[in-house]
């Protein structure tokens, strides 16, 4: 790397001798001295592993009841050896359409996470590099789109793709996955080009940047050598929220009814919050409680995996706190 | 200062002008009031002569043109008080708007209120032992509360304070739904505050989470501040130091925040007003939104864009006026 040097001298101004080892390394030792983001990188990586497993690890197919109608009543069962969360109105294993679910809303919120980057990562760096009207005028875009509330502005844009015939053709019918993924991402940069922007802004006034120019090095070169592999850490905390944000916006608009339909034989996890709905007034509370506990979950862990991340490359938070 | 108002209230006018066209094109386009129309009356939807009538009455024309003859053609009716009736029902949409938007702002106020002294104490309580034991279960638990969605929350409060409840102990401990019990007329504080505890809950986990955060954050960054050390120096009590120095200080940013959290509230409540059927701003767009219905949606969303706008102003005043540092104009 050609820029560690800028990275190695904030380190050891806190106090840390840093000679032999890269910043990278540090990063990863102050990660991993943070238990609650350890943990949950453990059992993320567990949930991540079940889901990519799912044709083993999974009990019953997506859509297949339990016991055949004529065996024996199969629909609401509660928790018990056969079906270790219970079953729904059609008799269908919860454990595994959990599973299921995790899968599709994991893949919703992976590439909505990568596309928002990639867009929020390059709009983000050029305004924050450039300045200037071009920066005011996509920083006061995202200002307003970020200041309204946001479900209502995901409303209103399903709403227009929905019924823009040309678009149908690329980014497929409102109850799509791929109509979710473009949905969430066409709003999911702005918050990533608020943080590059912000970091970019911060390094261009260090001196490697000045060094590069006078070395005559091209815009382009100084933003892919030296600015944005320096906000790599601050990248990473950007996708891990990107991510949660499109998981938790999936089962939002899903539990409206706004999200990808279960009609293809598939679920999500916001479909099952959805179906929980209907199981409150009734009392049938592991349809409830396992769905809903498991998205806390899930959040949580991506959430303190974010946080973990944010301290160990940006590690001047911490040492003030002691 | 007053110039600086002035200012910003007169920005404000064409910032709110072509938010309200970029709304009033991609409502036109997302709900299609014509076809909302045709299916809510469709012995009309059967004469074109009828159909064509409506669109010259509400100025639904076609075509970029048309656009924007159409929003001229909205705005003047807007602003002179001629607003289009409900497509569903046919109905003046001033009179619900406004019940929609007092019940919201008595939810909202009430949650914020909750959010507010419970995060903040909280905040404060972390920000006092960095690094310790309370600090850490304040931060795990504001994570927690960021991670518990309020879709969540509120299907399960439902399950365990109504449905199970009432297994165990024959009623339930807080109403499901709605903000009176069906048929109630009139005002009653307590009922009202027994339907009013579920969503309040529901929507200040989140908040406490937030404000809890920012505290300790605003907190800790003061109380490193040379001036803290100044004010100890000079003697004073550590009691005199925390609440006139540093807490003070520390409330700053906070106040900016609470203004635009408060200014969200009048159209954000919309899950939790959803999943309680709380008749407020956030179900009346539930509700039109699902009807397709245009004319309701279009002063729905200019009220909300308003307060925005309005609470991004009160932000920012409030902080040049807390903090003499941060000069306006």
């Amino acid at each position: 790397m050609t820029d560690t040097t800028a990275s190695t001298a904030s380190d050891a101004s806190i106090g840390v001798l840093t000679e032999s080892i890269s910043p990278r390394r540090m990063a990863l030792k102050r990660y991993m001295n943070n238990r609650a983001a350890v943990v949950s990188a453990v059992v993320l990586l567990v949930i991540v592993l079940f889901v990519a497993l799912a044709p083993f690890t999974t009990r019953y197919g997506i859509n297949e009841s339990i016991y055949d109608a004529e065996e024996a009543p199969n629909q609401f069962l509660t928790p018990f050896g056969k079906a270790w969360f219970g079953t729904d109105g059609n008799g269908r294993d919860l454990y595994s359409r959990i599973i299921f679910g995790a899968r599709v809303s994991l893949l919703i919120g992976l590439f909505t996470g990568l596309i928002s980057v990639a867009i929020g990562t390059v709009v983000g760096a050029f305004a924050g590099l450039k300045g200037g009207r071009l920066d005011d005028l996509i920083m006061r875009m995202t200002d307003i789109a970020l200041a309204l509330p946001f479900l209502v502005v995901l409303v209103i844009a399903r709403g227009v793709l929905e019924n823009v015939s040309w678009a149908t053709s690329v980014i497929g019918e409102s109850t799509s996955v791929r109509f979710t993924v473009i949905l969430l991402a066409v709003f999911g940069w702005m918050g990533v080009a608020r943080l590059v922007r912000g970091q970019v802004k911060q390094l261009k006034e260090r001196e490697f940047v000045e060094a590069a120019r006078a070395l005559g090095a091209t815009t382009p070169r100084i933003m892919f050598r030296h600015l944005l592999p320096n906000a790599v850490g601050q990248i990473m905390v950007a996708l891990t929220l990107a991510v949660v944000g499109a998981i938790t916006a999936e089962a939002t608009l899903s539990f409206f009814g706004w999200g990808p339909d279960a009609g293809s034989g598939m679920t999500s996890l916001g479909l099952l919050i959805r179906d929980s709905k209907k199981a409150v007034p009734p009392g049938y509370w592991w349809l409830v409680v396992f769905p809903g506990v498991f998205f806390v979950i899930l959040s949580l862990c991506i959430n303190f995996i974010g946080d973990g991340l944010r301290d160990a490359v940006d590690p001047k938070m911490q040492q003030e706190v002691k | 200062m007053l110039r600086y108002i002035l200012r910003r209230l007169l920005w404000a006018i064409p910032t709110l002008l072509l938010v309200t066209f970029v709304v009033y094109c991609a409502l036109r386009i997302a709900t299609n009031p014509l076809a909302s129309y045709a299916r809510s009356n469709p012995r009309l939807a059967k004469q074109p002569a009828k159909m064509a009538q409506y669109i010259e009455v509400n100025g639904l024309w076609d075509g970029p043109g048309g656009y924007v003859r159409g929003y001229l053609k909205w705005l003047t009716g807007f602003v002179t008080g001629d607003w289009q009736p409900s497509i569903k029902g046919s109905r003046p949409v001033w009179p619900n708007l406004k019940d929609a938007l007092v019940n919201s702002v008595r939810l909202g106020l009430v949650a914020s209120a909750v959010g507010i002294l419970v995060g903040l104490t909280l905040g404060v309580f972390a920000a006092l032992r960095p690094g310790k034991l309370r600090d850490t279960v304040v931060n795990t638990g504001a994570l927690i509360g960021f991670s518990v969605q309020p879709f969540i929350s509120a299907v399960l409060l439902q399950l365990l304070l109504s449905v199970q409840w009432s297994k165990w102990f024959g009623e339930p401990l807080l109403p499901t739904s709605g903000m009176y019990p069906p048929g109630h007329k009139g005002f009653d504080l307590f009922l009202m505050l027994k339907y009013m505890a579920m969503p309040v809950i529901v929507v200040s986990i989140q908040s406490v989470a937030a404000y809890s955060r920012y505290m300790r954050a605003s907190l800790l960054d003061v109380l490193s501040s040379d001036y803290l050390r100044t004010a100890r120096a000079k003697g004073i009590s550590e009691r005199r130091v925390l609440v006139t120095h540093a807490l003070r200080n520390a409330l700053v940013p906070i106040v900016t925040l609470a203004a635009l959290d408060i200014g969200l509230v009048v159209g954000g409540l919309i899950i939790s007003e959803g999943v309680f059927e709380y008749p407020g701003m956030g179900m009346f767009f539930l509700t039109a939104q699902s009807n397709g219905d245009f004319p309701e949606l279009m002063p729905w969303m200019v009220v909300i864009t308003s307060s925005v706008i309005v609470f991004n102003l009160l932000a920012d005043l409030a902080y040049a006026w807390l903090d003499p540092r941060i000069r306006l104009d």
